[in-house]
């Protein structure tokens, strides 16, 4: 059984959401979408200042099997990047909920937070 | 996607193992257990276990059989000994490919034959199909087989653990018939699909899930892994290894693929033999590249091939190389491109391809 931790909120494409302090969000992909994956060997993502709004493809995660979109779950300015995938891609496989964080957001609406799944209602769609 | 698909007898045991399990040529096959890449790499540093029963077996016995198999391969087939066996394609009249083969010599009259599993029926019937005059029987043995592949540099030291056998004797495409693991006629091959080191069983379906067992067992402190499909596929290109209706295809033909060494022109007439000869003199359109990127994005198979703004071909096969740690993989391009020039657009990114030469890990 995949992990899915109770403090995160989640899309039902796989993508974890955890509202920070200061008004900005954390993305990256659960424990259910890396072991579908399997060996992930690279992660493409956004340069920080570009904005995405809801539901759009911020990147690309690289398996040995596929190359898989990333969702963007709320709309938003990318304010960071994880740039250490891009020497330890692995680390999706390892520590899909710390170390391989993949971009941080700041929400242009923080309402939307609200319209995630949280952990039950993910859990029921796996 | 009428038929249902169907299990190698090593079903139960793939799940019991814990593999994930896909659709494949209308199989449910293991394309994983632990994860490709430390398959992958355990059988580049130490040993794997495939379960490769998927793969079709015929027998092809009569007073003809050789001159018969010399009309429908490329390869020569008459001048295999019996206790070996030789790589060869199997070819339309065009030249291009109904599959590519190895065919085993049992004795002067019996040859076995291992099929892809997506064309074994094709196969089976282009062969019967083909038989004329000659006096030979072609025998559907595919359910009575089950094929282990058992590959790495230690897949010797384990196999002699279940097997009293002499495998030193055993040279690369030569085989011996007796007990493995308690298992009798059993066919140990020195061939393989990893460009590693290794052997291919061919065993009674029955006895399949004893012997898979007791060489994971003896294997296991060895560092021997189950390994999938998919690193059976990292690592055949890897090795630079064809896979039919990828580098090989009825539209791309040996000579195109790089394999021209299988076909024997010379030997007399064969199917294909024609075809083969003006694209051997004159030349072909396309041909089969292998190409390496300096860039973790993969390209993969369907992706165009640039040269400046045009199209000039397609990635057949990509993936990613564990050992080399990048992405390798192959084309069909036109054969007048400079191949000094040729890139590929991944999601934006233009990447230069960097033409290798396969085998891309020796």
């Amino acid at each position: 059984m995949s992990q899915v931790p109770a403090d995160l909120r989640y899309t039902k494409d796989h993508e974890w959401i955890r509202q920070e302090a200061d008004g900005t969000a954390t993305v990256g992909i659960t424990d259910h979408a890396q072991a579908a994956l399997g060996d992930v060997t690279f992660v493409d993502l956004p340069k920080v200042g570009k904005s995405f709004n809801a539901g759009d493809v911020f990147g690309t995660v690289e398996s040995v099997k596929a190359a898989s979109d990333l969702y963007c779950p709320v709309a938003g300015e990318i304010v960071a990047i994880n740039t250490g995938l891009n020497d330890a891609p692995d680390l999706v496989n390892r520590e899909p909920y710390a170390g391989a964080w993949m971009i941080r957001i700041k929400l242009k609406n923080s309402a939307d937070f609200a319209q995630l799944l949280d952990a039950n209602a993910y859990q029921l769609t796996l | 996607m009428t038929e249902p698909l169907a299990r190698t007898p090593l079903f139960d045991f793939h799940v019991a193992l814990g593999a994930r399990v896909v659709p494949f040529a209308g199989w449910e096959m293991p394309v994983q257990y632990s994860g490709i890449i430390e398959e992958h790499v355990a059988v580049r540093k130490a040993a794997g276990l495939f379960d490769v029963s998927h793969m079709g077996e015929a027998r092809i016995r009569g007073r003809d059989a050789a001159a018969f198999l010399d009309h429908l391969m490329t390869n020569e087939m008459s001048s295999i000994k019996p206790g070996s066996a030789r790589y060869t394609i199997m070819c339309q009249p065009d030249g291009g490919c109904v599959d590519d083969l190895i065919v085993y010599r049992i004795s002067e009259n019996e040859f076995f034959i291992c099929l892809n599993a997506s064309n074994a029926a094709k196969d089976i019937a282009w062969m019967q199909s083909h038989i004329g005059t000659h006096q030979v029987e072609v025998l559907d043995e595919c359910k009575a087989w089950a094929q282990l592949a058992l590959q790495g540099p230690l897949a010797e030291k384990i196999l002699s653990l279940a097997t009293d056998l002499p495998l030193a004797s055993i040279k690369r495409f030569q085989f011996l018939i007796g007990t493995v693991a308690g298992a009798s006629e059993c066919i140990v091959s020195r061939t393989g699909y990893t460009g590693s080191a290794g052997f291919e069983i061919y065993l009674p379906a029955k006895q399949a899930t004893h012997v898979a067992q007791k060489l994971i067992e003896l294997g296991k402190p060895l560092g021997l892994l189950p390994v999938g499909l998919g690193a059976r596929d990292s690592l055949r290109l890897e090795a630079g290894y064809p896979l039919y209706g990828h580098e090989i295809s009825e539209k791309i033909s040996p000579i195109q693929a790089g394999l021209g060494w299988t076909v024997k022109l010379n030997k007399g007439d064969f199917i294909g033999r024609d075809a083969l000869q003006k694209q051997t003199s004159e030349g072909t359109a396309s041909k089969v590249i292998h190409f390496t990127l300096n860039d973790r994005r993969i390209a993969r198979q369907g992706t165009p091939i640039l040269s400046g703004d045009a199209v000039v071909g397609e990635v057949l096969s990509g993936t990613f190389s564990p050992i080399l740690n990048k992405p390798i993989g192959s084309a069909l391009v036109q054969s007048s491109t400079n191949p000094a020039n040729l890139a590929v657009d991944i999601r934006g990114t233009r990447i230069p391809l960097q033409i290798a030469v396969a085998p891309f890990v020796k």
